[in-house]
């Protein structure tokens, strides 16, 4: 079972499908429709996606509507945007201080 | 802004491209936020070997180190790719493959810009999604980036 993010993307019919979803969520059938896969190859595309944590899935009356969640994404990139303002600004303090070799 | 767009920063230093580039690349003991490192033991240096296929690792007090990702494009003092391959945890991965790019570009002698990008956001999705089930707790990941604003808000100077 892949449940790494990255392996789960290493897979280009895998990547299209989460960039498809990255813009709004789709039924097994839209996504389908936009790609050249059958139903059944989209619906295993999306288990092994939904394993990795990268894509949910809803009801909605009788269709699976699958969508990103952003959220742990949102989080982790929030985080790093903190770190590397934070990291730079400290760079920036010691290179000014320092005598060149 | 989505949260799958890279993380860009950047900074103008008064300082030769040349000793930007070398001092971002070799004193990372002088420069990196000392809190934020893997190994249980202090953090002593950050090292960076310089060349393409390059480690990139911490070294502890200890003496015992842990891998922090590799160097991909090696180009002083212009520019430098890295792959970062810490998760949302702080903790290295060997499957997981981020890319930082750092570009030092000259605006005069002893001015330069430099430019950071950190890409591939979307690759902590999976492990993002095994952390958002404790992001509710009151040991979840919300308080783990709480501590971590304030650590990075009274780093030390060394």
């Amino acid at each position: 079972m892949i449940t790494n993010a990255f392996a789960a993307l290493a897979d280009p019919t895998r990547r299209r499908i989460f960039e498809k979803l990255s813009r709004r969520s789709l039924s097994v059938g839209q996504i389908a429709a936009q790609l050249p896969v059958s139903r059944p190859a989209v619906s295993q595309h999306l288990k092994v996606l939904k394993d990795a944590g990268l894509v949910g899935v809803r009801a909605e009356g009788t269709r699976h509507v699958y969508a990103v969640d952003p959220d742990g994404v949102a989080a982790m990139r929030a985080y790093l945007d903190r770190f590397w303002g934070r990291a730079l600004v400290a760079f920036k303090q010691w290179v000014e201080q320092e005598e060149d070799a | 802004m989505s949260a799958f767009d890279p993380v860009r920063k950047e900074i103008v230093v008064d300082a030769p491209a040349e000793r930007a580039f070398r001092v971002f690349t070799s004193r990372f003991d002088k420069w990196w936020p000392r809190d934020h490192h893997i190994l249980e033991a202090p953090l002593v240096n950050v090292v960076l070997e310089p060349r393409a296929g390059g480690r990139w690792y911490e070294v502890a007090a200890d003496g015992s180190e842990c891998d922090w990702g590799n160097v991909l494009i090696w180009d002083p003092p212009r520019r430098l790719l890295l792959a970062w391959q810490l998760d949302g945890d702080w903790k290295y991965d060997p499957a997981l493959i981020t890319e930082l790019e750092i570009r030092f570009i000259a605006l005069g002698p002893m001015t330069t810009r430099v430019e950071l990008e950190h890409r591939n956001m979307e690759r902590f999705g999976g492990k993002a999604a095994a952390t958002r089930a404790t992001l509710d707790s009151p040991h979840g990941w919300s308080t783990h980036l709480g501590l971590f604003a304030e650590a990075a808000g009274t780093e030390e100077r060394c």
